[in-house]
Order: C-alpha cells, then structure tokens, then sequence
C-alpha cells in the first residue's frame, strides 16, 4: 500500500515538512519531499498503517502537516452523518447511521461511499485512533447514554444530538493531518457491513492487548519521575480547563432550564389580559393588544432557547469531554515515559550486576556444578553483556517511542488549543448574536404596540365632547 | 352630607327631579368643576414624605413597634391663601379609621383604597415582612396616592374630617368618633340579607356588582401570573452573573482569549444586575393594577348600599300595600287575608262599630305615616342612585384613564429592558469577538 503524497500535498501549497515536530517548519521544495519520503518508507516496510507499530505516527507525520493554515483550501474529503434507522434483531434493537463520503483523496478506490454505521462502531473506530495515536487529540464521542435527562436512547431529540455529535466526530477526524491518514479511519468510511466486521476481528489479540493494559497500570502505578515542565504545564493548564469548562456546561444547562420555567409562565401570562379584555369597554383593545405582544415575545423566547440549546449546550458539552481526553493522553504519554524510565533502571540495575564482583553464592553453585569459577565467571559476564545489549536496543526504541509520543502531543496541543479557541468563540458569539436577535424582536414588537396606541389620542378628545 | 368646609356643593345632591338631561349635564359640570379648580389638591400639596418606626404600647397594654408616616401640607403656590405649611404624622391604622369614616359617611361614593396592610401577591425577593423597607417605601406611595385620590374627589375633598386628617394632630379621632359614623354604619348582615331578598334593584348596579367580581377574578389571576413571571426572569438574569464569574477565572489561564473572556464577564455581571432595577419598575407597574384591584371592593359596597335602600323601599312599600288591603277589608267587611284578628272576630263575634271605627282611624294614620315612608325611602333611592351614578361615571373615566397610561408605561418598561438587552449582548458579542 503506498501512499503518493500528491493527494495530501498538492503543488499549489507549501511543502512543509517538520524536521522538529514541535513548531518549526521548513520549506523545501517538492524533489526534497519526495527523497526524505523514499527514505522512510525503506525503514518502515510494509503496511505503514501497522496499527501493532508503535512508531508508525512517526513515517506519517512526514507525510502530512500540523500547520492548518490552508485547510480551507485542501479540504477533499466531506463526511456526513444523517438518515438514524431503528433496527430490530432477536437479540437487540439499535439506531444505524448513514455515512455519506465524498473525497478525492487517491487512497480511496472510489470518489463516494455510502455506508451504515452503529454507535458500537465509533467507538471502536475511536478506541483503533487512540490505540494508533496514542498521544494525540481525537475528538471525543458522544456519551453512551445521557444518565440525567434522557434516558430513553430511542427519543428523538437524544438521536439527532448524538448524530451530530458524530458528525462532528468524523469530520473533526477528517480534518486531523495524521488521524485522517488512518487505515482505520478509511475501512470505517469504506467497508460494507460485513467487511468491518473481518476487519475488526485482526489486529492484537486479545491476550496482547491485555498485557498492554496491565503494564500501563503498572507504570501508571509507578508514576513518571522527570516530566518535562512543559507536560506539567500542560497537565495544570488542563485541570483548570476542566473545571471551568465543566462549570460554563452547568451554568448553561441551568440558564436553559430557568429559561424554560420562565417561558412556561410567560405562556400564562399572556392570557390573563385576553380574559380582562373580555370585561372591558374601552380597555378591550388595549388589553388584546397587550396580550398579543407577550405572545409573540413568547414565540421568540422559545426560539432563543432552542437555539441555546443547539448550539452552545452541545460545543461546551463536547469540551468537557475533551478535557477527560486531553488528561487520558497526559497519562499515556507518562505511561510510555514511565516505560522508558523503568527500562532504563533495568539497565543500570544489571550493569551493576555485571560490574560486581562475583558474588560469593554464584561462586559456590558454580563450584558445586563443577565449574572452574574463572570460566563461570566469563560465562555470566557473557550473559549479562548479552541482556544488556538487548536491553539497549530495547530503550532506544523507547526512547524513540517516548521522542515521538511528545513531539506528537506537542505538535496536536497546539492544534487543539487552536481548535478549541475558535469553537468555543464561534459558539458564544453565536449565542450573543441570537440574544441580541432576539430582544430586537421584542422590542419591535413593543414598539409596534406603543405606536398605535400613540395615534389614538385624537379618539379621545372626541370622547370628552361625546355625552 | 357632611360638606363644612366647602364653599361649593355639587349641583346634583338634593335635586330629584332631574331629567335625564338635566343629569347628563350635572355630570358634565361635575367633571368641569374638577377642571376649575373645586379639588383640594388644586390648592394644597399633599405628601407622604416618610416613614419611621415607633415603639408603643398597645390596647392590650403590649409593647409593639409600627410604622409612622409624615404627612405634609402646602400651598400650591404663594398666591394660595388659606394654607399654611404643616407636617404631621399618622399611622396606618388611622388612615383606616378615616377611610371607615368616608365609606360610612357618603355610601354614593367609590372611595380610593388603602395599599395593602400585609404584602401579598409578592414574588419571592421581595419580603412579605411588613418592617422590610421597600415595603415600607411601597406603601408610603400608596399612602400618598390615597391621599391625593381623596383630595382631588368633587365631593371627599371638601370633607372636614378629611381636612383635619391632613392638618391636625390633635384628638383627631376622637373628632371622628363624635361624627357618630360608626352607629350609622349598615350592618353586613343587613346589607347581605338585603341582597339576598331584594326584588327590584337597578339594572345597572347589577351589572356593576358583577364587572367587580370579574375584574376582581382577572386582576388577582393577572398579579399572581406576573409575579410568578417576575420571579422566573429574575433567575435566568442571575444565573448568568455566573458566566461573569466562570469567564474571568477561566481568563486568567487563557493566553489569547484572556481579554475577550475578561470583558465579557463583566458584561454578564452587568446583565446579571439589571434585572433588579427592571424589576422594581415593574412592581410599580404591580402596584396600580393592585390598586384597581382593591377598588373593586368600593364598587361592590356602593352596589350593597343600593342594594339595601331598594330593599328598605320595597319593604316600605310592601308594608303601605299590606295596610291598604287590611282597610280595605275592614271597610267592605271582607277578609281576604287570614289574620289572627279575623279568625278570632270570627269565633267570638264581630266587632263594635266603634271599635272598627278607632281601627280604622289607627289604619289611617299608618298608612299616611307608611305613605310619607314610602315617598321618603323613594326619594332616598333616587338620590342615592343619581349621586352613586355619577361617582361611578367619574370612576369609570378615572379608571379607563389610569389604566390606559398604566399599560402604556407597561409597554414602555418592556422597551426599554430589551434596549438594556441589546445593548448588553452587543457588548459581549465585541468581547467574544476578540477572543
């Protein structure tokens, strides 16, 4: 499976290829690209896309870009999420979704694909892009179920937030210069039904993915000794995000709600003048007048929260989820530092073996097998060497794995951070415009009123001469 | 009619025999009186400057602490003769008192309520607490506007004992125990009873009594919704004072987005705190429906007092019918009614023809006295019922009048919230603009 650059980095663009993953690009022209690609994919032979390598983010972040600055421009791939089906078996019933592609990315054999997906294969979609990448961002998914509020799955407004949840999901995916390069990520778009499932089933079994598990609890357990400071500032700038974020999702869950109570006795209010009307002379049409306003304030009153409901909830919602993320991959970048460093005090461990004297109870059980304790001796510094050299290569490709896991998580932060600045202003200053939208509208409303009862005073000088 | 003090007397008291144009024009001139200047308030400013505790004891020999309001009095201008500037202060029980007295003393008239003693119909924030101060401050208003409601009637300002309210401090009470009201008042039993069984009463007072009911139904239902509204925009405005508080944490870790965030939240601090100002006009708002409110409790007893006079008049003129008949038989001899007196003439023998003779002289005499009842109680109706007509003509006006503005400067409050709104939200829109 080769991968031709052209797709991603078209001749119009700069080439940008990131010598240090942390910020600094250099322009070289596109013959350069070409040999440093050639270069790599000597070292990495074979399927790239290797979910059981854990270097390959390394080959691919050659491949595309960080910077985002002509995304607009590049964009050639368009994913929609739409058309929920239920779906009714003898075991269960569950929503499908319909993924509609459209890309002119040359991996793809087609241009289009339609295909149906289940909620169960996001989630595995999500679980193979952070297995693969393991210290980058991806965009969190919506909950399984809301366990305040809605707890019916099969309720309508609970379907169509989680579809464009996963809309956003895919598309936030596709936008992503490395994850978007996924294999994965292009089975899922692609694959009939059943061809998912066979796809599913390769990859680490599950024996060796348990193992992986249990040694990242155990270096979670062990903890990381030399974190950069820059992940500690990170880990701090996150913490602090979280509450705050998780505090505007409460504030604004709660405004809805308050809004909504208020709206419910608005509905009332409106009425009682109506009934008045209905006992009065000269009042009546005033009245009715009066009632019409607090009526249409109230159509708009229910717009306004709608769209709060739409469109702000849903963004502050989904950063609360980010930061569970953001603090996932921190403690996965530990995890791997953590390996390296475990690693690394194996070795000094067994370089002190190796230096040591002969321990006087070697001495003994070689002398007891009948060895000549001189050749006992060579023998086991032989061993030792041996461990030691495979100890070595061991590090270095951890010390590899924990360079690229950071050069990767700092080259993401920077992107998320970008992408979180401009979701979150575009959401707020969405929710301001509608504000403003709507209290326009009731003031018109008002004003209108007002206005016709300021024509009327030439009614009431023909009142007063009127027995 | 107690008219002491007043130089002019509206021309409809005391004249019954109106026709209905003559009417129609004392009602214009009433109204064009008010205009010339028959009011008090055209003469004297009237307010109700301010409140103060007291500690006291009270009937019960208890201590007790209330509320004192100044009265002060002025000419309108220095060419107003006859007023001197005064201040005095009244409780609120005495307001009651005076009011009891006016209600009493001109039956005709819709008398203008007090503002509530206890605070009800409230929406949460405001207290209930009759010590809390912008209570306290709602009703001196209301006291004020009393005031002015009294002086600027044609007839209630030329009352005397309304004058001494305003301007002695002295045994005013006592003053007002000796007009004897109280003993003139109707007992409700008497005035329940009388609705109950009265034939004839005019149409349009049955109708007044049912508009009162209905506008005294839709009033209460309109001020509980509000209030209820009230309270609701009172939370959604507060809950965002926690975005003022959650942005400007959340900007202190923000390089970028710092400043925006920074601002913004003092614009939801600012939005937060509008709502108290927009609130309490509109309690203002509250407290003139509240007033109409309470009125319809004078329609309804101006629609008992009528309702009790028609029924003293057909009593009257039921008692004259009885002893008509109760002649008419003696004369002819017939009894077509059974009596006690029959029955028993009957059983042991009629009378003398002197004894019918000093009975009937007796009937005679009762049915000139039943005859002079009668043609008083009619005239008594008719006055009642031609001054009663006026006042609720006038309170009418007065009503569709205040009401109107009040509405309007409903309309005009709601105007100038969403301008506040507008003008908040582009604020912040600015700050979210450079984040």
């Amino acid at each position: 499976m080769s991968r031709t650059i052209d797709a991603v980095v078209s001749p119009t663009q700069t080439n940008t290829i990131p010598a240090d993953i942390s910020g600094q690009m250099l322009d070289l022209d596109e013959d350069d690209d070409l040999e440093v690609f050639s270069k790599d994919s000597t070292l990495a032979d074979g399927n790239m896309f290797n979910a059981s390598m854990p270097t390959s983010p390394g080959s691919m972040v050659n491949q595309c870009k960080f910077e985002e600055d002509e995304e607009s421009d590049s964009k050639d791939i368009f994913i929609t999420v739409d058309n929920p089906e239920s779906h009714v078996t003898a075991i269960e019933t569950f929503i499908t979704y319909r993924v509609l592609t459209k890309t002119t990315r040359s991996e793809f054999d087609n241009s289009e694909y339609e295909v149906r997906r289940r909620y169960q294969d996001f989630l595995w979609l999500k679980g193979k892009l952070e297995d693969t990448h393991s210290t980058l961002i991806v965009h969190p998914l919506p909950e399984k179920f809301v366990v305040k509020g809605m707890v019916e799955r099969f309720n309508g407004d609970f379907i169509e937030t989680r579809r464009k949840a996963l809309h956003k999901f895919l598309n936030r995916v596709a936008d992503h210069p490395i994850l978007s390069c996924s294999e994965d990520f292009k089975v899922f778009l692609s694959a009939q039904a059943w061809e998912l499932t066979t796809y599913k089933k390769q990859g680490p079994g599950f024996l060796s993915r348990m193992g992986e598990t249990v040694r990242a609890v155990a270096n979670s357990v062990r903890g990381v000794k030399n974190r950069p400071e820059e992940f500690t500032a990170i880990q701090e700038y996150v913490e602090d995000f979280s509450n705050k974020i998780g505090s505007l999702d409460k504030v604004t869950q709660r405004i809805v709600k308050e809004q909504k109570e208020y709206l419910e006795e608005l509905k009332e209010y409106g009425p009682t003048y109506t009934l008045w009307s209905g006992s009065e002379e000269e009042l009546a049409e005033q009245l009715k007048g009066v009632a019409g306003c607090i009526e249409r304030c109230c159509k708009e009153t229910e717009e306004q929260v709608g769209h709060l409901s739409d469109t702000l909830v849903p963004v502050l919602h989904e950063y609360v989820l980010c930061a569970e993320t953001l603090k996932a991959v921190l403690r996965r970048r530990d995890n791997i530092q953590a390996e390296f460093e475990a690693k690394n005090e194996a070795l000094a461990t067994k370089k002190v073996d190796r230096d040591a004297e002969s321990s006087d109870l070697g001495f003994v059980w070689g002398s007891l097998l009948g060895k000549n304790p001189e050749e006992a001796r060579h023998q086991r510094q032989e061993r030792l060497d041996g461990e030691i050299e495979e100890l070595k290569e061991e590090i270095d490709k951890l010390e590899d794995r924990v360079e690229w896991a950071n050069n990767a998580l700092k080259g993401d932060w920077g992107r998320w951070q970008r992408s979180m600045r401009g979701d979150l202003k575009s959401a707020f200053l969405s929710t301001a415009e509608k504000n403003v939208d709507y209290y326009e509208k009731c003031l018109a409303v008002w004003e209108t009123f007002l206005l016709s009862q300021r024509t009327e005073p030439s009614e009431e000088t023909d009142r007063d001469n009127t027995p | 009619m107690m008219a002491d003090s007043g130089p002019k007397e509206v021309a409809v008291i005391g004249n019954t025999e109106l026709t209905s144009a003559e009417l129609d024009n004392n009602i214009k001139n009433t109204m064009v009186e008010i205009e010339k200047g028959t009011s008090l308030l055209r003469k004297m400013e009237i307010s109700v400057a301010e409140a103060e505790k007291r500690t006291g004891k009270n009937t019960v020999n208890m201590q007790e602490i209330y509320t004192v309001y100044l009265i002060e009095t002025r000419p309108v201008d220095a060419l107003t003769e006859g007023i001197t500037p005064d201040s005095l202060w009244r409780r609120y029980s005495e307001f009651e008192l005076l009011r009891n007295y006016l209600l009493v003393t001109y039956p005709f008239v819709v008398v203008a309520p007090l503002p509530e003693k206890r605070a009800e119909i409230v929406w949460h924030k405001l207290s209930a607490d009759n010590m809390d101060p912008d209570f306290v401050e709602r009703r001196r208003v209301g006291l004020e506007n009393f005031l002015h409601r009294v002086a600027s009637h044609p007839v209630l300002c030329n009352d005397n004992i309304f004058y001494i309210f305003l301007t002695e401090d002295k045994d005013w009470k006592e003053m007002v125990y000796e007009t004897g009201f109280q003993a003139k008042a109707d007992s409700r039993l008497k005035a329940v009873n009388a609705a109950f069984r009265v034939k004839n009463p005019d149409g349009r007072f049955t109708e007044l009594k049912h508009y009162s009911d209905e506008l005294q139904t839709v009033l209460s239902q309109l001020l509980r919704v509000r209030a209820r509204v009230a309270d609701r925009l009172y939370g959604v405005y507060k809950v965002h004072g926690n975005y003022g508080r959650v942005f400007s944490e959340w900007s202190a870790i923000e390089k970028e987005m710092g400043d925006g965030l920074q601002s913004a939240g003092h614009h939801m601090d600012a939005y937060a705190a509008s709502v108290d100002d927009i609130l309490e006009e509109e309690e203002h708002y509250a407290d003139q429906l509240k007033e109409y409110l309470f009125y319809t409790d004078a329609l309804r007893a101006v629609c008992r007092k009528h309702e009790l006079t028609q029924f003293e008049l057909e009593m009257v003129a039921l008692d004259l019918a009885c002893k008509k008949q109760q002649k008419e038989e003696l004369v002819t001899g017939t009894v077509r009614t059974f009596s006690l007196k029959g029955m028993t003439s009957k059983l042991f023998g009629q009378e003398t023809a002197e004894q019918r003779e000093a009975k009937l002289q007796v009937l005679e005499q009762q049915l000139k006295e039943g005859e002079e009842a009668v043609k008083e109680k009619n005239t008594e109706s008719d006055e009642f019922v031609k001054t009663a007509w006026v006042d609720i003509e006038r309170f009418k006006d007065q009503k569709d009048r205040d009401l109107k503005e009040a509405l309007i400067s409903y309309a005009v409050m709601q105007i100038s919230m969403c301008k506040k709104g507008i003008q908040v939200w582009t604020n912040a829109k600015e700050c979210f603009n450079k984040m």
